[in-house]
């Protein structure tokens, strides 16, 4: 083994040092320049991220239990691409005064998560699975307690670290029976030995209890709304996009290379679990009031979805899948940029604090609007093209039920996301927040949101290029 | 270039330039000159595809431009008319042209205004010029969802939500087009080989029946819903009463047609062994839809509501004569597609341009206007009868050739529906000459309507543009007629190779 044999773990190694160097260059700034790190934090992960599109070997570390292959590649690429755009969108409220002394470590918290959500998408067997998650979630929970001087943040660090000890309790549980009868953790081995034995169906049952925590699917998703609004709004953006993003990768990944014996049976329980998920997190997020619950409750309906392209078990269906995530990166980063532009502005998170939005700042409320029109699935922009996708992954599996209640579940949606664009347009409101312009950064950060989600959708080569990369259940 | 694309180009176009407006006279202007283009590109369209045809082409689809989009699902952007469409493309123009004249005024927000009528233009362009079923649907949606916003923020009454309302009855219709374009297309080619979202691909292969069982309910109510079927019209009288004039004369004059179009074009097309089977079931609901809608009418007080639910009526009527499915009924199915889109058109004009001057579209409240608004007036009074079915006008030739064509059918139930169906020109003459009577005629009520002026030169535009389409149609109506027999005539061969599956009846 060479130094060279290191470079397949790029993505890793590069934002290894870049948490490194962070905390350096922190350590010899003085109180007052404490601020300065943010141009250095952006530019460095910046850096990493084109480095991340250059071309990679791609090959096995540690025995497989670290593999890089096209497609992780470019799953941890979408996730970098969505991670720079919340750094960017974040820096107007990271410069704010009470977060003067920490600011590095939003940046130290965030990229460490980070590292291990690419751990988990690399790794080749459930250890390396487990030691990825772990180290994604537990700076996350001290994420979501950053502003701990407000009572609802460090309750929402707090519930999050709980949840999360239970879920990964439940899928460690799981895998120590995946171990116990197979005599394995390595994901290709397990793969075929794994048979509908009672054991290991069970065990299945707890790796996806586990799962399906993270990605926040009912009924396991009582945490989310909680944490998403406690916490600040980049940190909930961060949540909600880039490591639910990063569940459902992994996810679809163990189902279809480990899991693929038993498609038949856990077909019923997605089937089931999607049903559940869209239209509960629709009916709660038709009443919601607050920007960010409302997001959180909207998220969890998207998360439903995504089943639809885990169910179909095919080509089109990872595809679908990494595409989907994809856009809903943008779709969604561009909601929660236009939510944490107001706040950090104004502090206003309530949806009647949006009436009348486009007298004074049309172009956050056009923004605003393309988002959730993304989200709901509306042509010309890319969210149409994403949901349509997995919806044919579905039907290709002959789920056209699914897909009916999933297009009806759109279309209950599309209700509670018109309501944002009625506020923002059509309600009066005599004090409406006043124009206000952000940061530069902050605008980039949005205007990359809305050129993502015109782009994607038309530009069918993003499509093409993933689907060269995915694969089909192991039959 | 392609020149359907420019259909889709132009508006597109037209709207980038209303962005660099200044004040609100530049950008009626530019709207007025972009759909001005299109008009004359249309009426280009019309004189191309007609010396095509006389030159010998016989293709199915001409101006055919295919391009692959995205290669892996073999969705491509495919493009391609024949008389139905281009007639439905002539239509398009005319409402869309006259619907800006008739939005001349509108100041509130005016840039978003004709920015969100355009690109609801553009999505029906879009529509009727598509051959691909992916891009259909696209195009589908995008002319629907800018009406939320135009009924919201330009409406009037309880305009939150009837556009709601509307925005999610026609969600929900086109959830149910969603289900049957995908259960469509892994059907669309026999078992290994590619499959496909082109409509002419997917007409040479045959749908297992099963599957056309199960699909063709969902294909002709997800467009039923758009096409005012009854019982799912209901977001068409309160969506059409509270949208802005231009709006309701787009809607209801284009884009409930939409509805019809898709019927012809996707339901029975593609899926004609289930068709037959089915059709006794649709057909006593276009039924319901072509009586409730005339007795709506009656009883409704307010002018828009009248309206509406005789677009309901008519709307109906169209599907109901789909489903007859011989060659004259569907040629007076699309007669009746683009003579109802003129007249409900003129007639929307016609109510918001004496509603901008009387403030009310309650019946009672007015009368005697020809005596203020003579021009007004008169137009109105050709509109009405044009509706009820004068001959000369394009109503007669429309409703003539529907019943005509129903008529052939020999069998009691075909006979006995038409017959109930017929009573409502009778209706439909009912509640027309009422309005006329009372708005029109009898004594002014209200001293302040004695001081109104009559119509300024962009509303006489407006109208007279309707006007002269619904006159040439009316007396010369071969050329439309054997424009869109032509293009019948393979379409209903087909439906009707597959006698082997008897219907119920």
């Amino acid at each position: 083994m060479s130094i060279y044999d290191f470079m397949t773990m790029r993505h890793e190694l590069i934002l290894v040092c870049l948490v490194l160097l962070v905390l350096i260059i922190d350590l010899n700034l003085k109180k007052s320049q404490k601020h300065r790190i943010i141009p250095i934090a952006i530019s460095l992960f910046f850096i990493h991220t084109v480095i991340g599109f250059l071309p990679a070997q791609t090959g096995e570390l540690f025995g497989g239990m670290y593999k890089t292959t096209g497609l992780t590649i470019l799953m941890k690429n979408i996730l970098n691409v969505g991670v720079l755009i919340i750094l960017f969108q974040s820096t107007t409220w990271l410069k704010k005064e009470e977060n003067g002394e920490k600011i590095s470590e939003f940046y130290i918290l965030l990229l460490s998560t980070l590292v291990g959500m690419n751990f988990m998408i690399s790794s080749g067997d459930f250890l390396m699975l487990y030691l990825g998650l772990e180290l994604a979630t537990i700076p996350m929970a001290a994420l979501a307690a950053y502003t701990h001087h407000q009572s609802r943040s460090a309750e929402a660090g707090i519930k999050l670290i709980l949840s999360s000890a239970l879920s990964s309790g439940i899928l460690l549980f799981g895998l120590s029976l995946i171990y116990g009868s197979t005599g394995s953790i390595y994901f290709d081995t397990v793969g075929a030995l794994y048979s509908n034995a009672p054991m290991q169906v069970l065990a299945f049952i707890f790796f996806f209890t586990g799962m399906a925590f993270k990605i926040s699917l009912v009924p396991f998703h009582l945490w989310t709304a909680d944490v998403y609004e406690g916490s600040p709004v980049n940190v909930t953006s961060y949540f909600s996009v880039i490591s639910k993003g990063a569940s459902a990768f992994i996810l679809i990944m163990v189902m279809y290379t480990v899991f693929h014996s038993i498609a038949y049976l856990w077909k019923d329980i997605v089937y089931l679990v999607a049903v559940l998920t869209m239209t509960i997190g629709n009916l709660f997020a038709l009443r919601q009031k607050n920007m960010k619950r409302f997001l959180a409750f909207s998220s969890i309906a998207q998360a439903g979805f995504i089943l639809l392209g885990i169910i179909g078990g095919n080509k089109i269906g990872m595809t679908a899948t990494v595409y989907f995530v994809l856009v809903y990166i943008f779709s969604n980063l561009g909601a929660f940029g236009v939510i944490s532009a107001i706040s950090a502005k104004t502090g206003k998170e309530s949806m009647d604090d949006y009436d009348g939005l486009y007298a004074t700042n049309p172009k956050l409320t056009l923004l605003m609007m393309l988002s959730v029109f993304s989200l709901a699935g509306i042509p010309p922009v890319a969210g149409f093209f994403g949901k349509f996708f997995l919806f044919t992954s579905a039907a290709s599996g002959g789920y056209y039920w699914l897909v009916f209640i999933a297009v009806l579940n759109a279309t209950i949606s599309l209700y509670y996301y018109l309501l944002v664009v009625k506020a923002m347009f059509i309600n009066k409101n005599d004090t409406p927040i006043a124009f206000f312009k952000s940061d530069i950064m902050t605008r980039i950060g949005l205007f990359v949101c809305a050129l993502g989600i015109f782009v994607i959708g038309f530009w069918s080569q993003v499509y093409e290029f993933i689907d060269k990369l995915t694969f089909a259940i192991i039959n | 270039m392609n020149i359907l694309s420019l259909f889709i180009l132009i508006p597109l176009l037209t709207i980038i330039a209303i962005l660099f407006t200044g004040n609100m006279k530049q950008t009626r202007v530019v709207s007025a000159i972009g759909m001005g283009i299109q008009l004359l590109m249309s009426a280009l369209l019309i004189y191309l595809y007609l010396t095509e045809r006389n030159a010998g082409n016989t293709a199915a689809m001409l101006f055919y431009y295919d391009a692959v989009w995205f290669p892996t699902l073999n969705i491509h952007y495919t493009i391609g008319v024949d008389g139905i469409s281009v007639a439905m493309i002539g239509l398009t123009s005319i409402v869309v042209f006259a619907g800006i004249f008739a939005s001349w005024m509108v100041d509130y927000l005016y840039r978003e205004f004709f920015i969100s009528l355009i690109l609801l233009a553009s999505g029906v362009f879009g529509f009727f010029i598509s051959l691909d079923l992916f891009t259909m649907f696209l195009f589908y949606e995008l002319a629907v969802i800018p009406m939320y916003l135009l009924i919201g923020l330009w409406g009037s009454g309880p305009k939150e939500y009837s556009a709601m309302k509307l925005t999610l009855m026609l969600m929900a219709g086109s959830a149910l087009l969603f289900v049957a374009i995908l259960g469509i297309y892994f059907y669309s080619a026999p078992s290994g080989s590619q499959l496909t979202f082109n409509l002419l691909e997917i007409a040479k292969n045959k749908i297992p029946i099963e599957m056309q069982r199960f699909l063709f309910p969902f294909t002709f109510i997800g467009f039923g819903v758009l096409g005012a079927l009854f019982p799912f019209h209901t977001w068409s009288p309160d969506g059409h009463a509270s949208a802005p004039t231009a709006v309701s004369m787009l809607h209801a004059g284009v884009l409930m047609k939409l509805g019809g179009y898709g019927v012809f074009r996707v339901a029975i097309y593609l899926m004609p062994e289930a068709a037959h089977e089915q059709a006794w079931i649709f057909l006593i609901m276009t039924g319901v839809s072509v009586v409730y809608g005339a007795f709506g009418a009656v009883v409704q007080k307010d002018l828009k509501y009248i309206n509406a639910y005789s677009s309901v009526s008519h709307c109906g009527l169209v599907l109901f004569a789909i489903l007859m499915m011989n060659q004259t009924a569907m040629n007076g199915a699309v007669i009746q597609m683009i003579s109802h889109g003129l007249m409900t058109a003129l007639f929307f004009a016609l109510i918001g341009m004496i509603y901008g001057r009387t403030h009310t579209r309650l019946i009672n409240e007015m009368g005697g206007l020809m005596k203020v608004l003579p021009f007004l007036g008169v137009v109105y009074v050709i509109a009405g009868l044009a509706s009820l079915g004068l001959p000369g006008l394009s109503g007669f030739v429309a409703e003539m050739t529907i019943f005509v064509g129903s008529f052939q059918h020999t069998d009691t139930f075909h006979r006995v529906l038409t017959i109930v169906a017929c009573s409502s020109i009778v209706i439909t003459a009912v509640y027309i000459l009422r309005v006329v009577g009372t708005l029109l005629f009898g004594p002014i009520k209200n001293d302040h309507f004695l001081h109104l002026k009559d119509a300024m030169w962009f509303e006489r535009l407006s109208t007279l543009t309707l006007l002269i389409a619904i006159a040439a149609i009316g007396m010369a109506p071969l050329w439309l007629s054997n424009m869109i027999n032509f293009s019948l005539g393979p379409i209903v061969e087909k439906i009707n190779g597959v006698a082997t599956v008897a219907g119920l009846f």
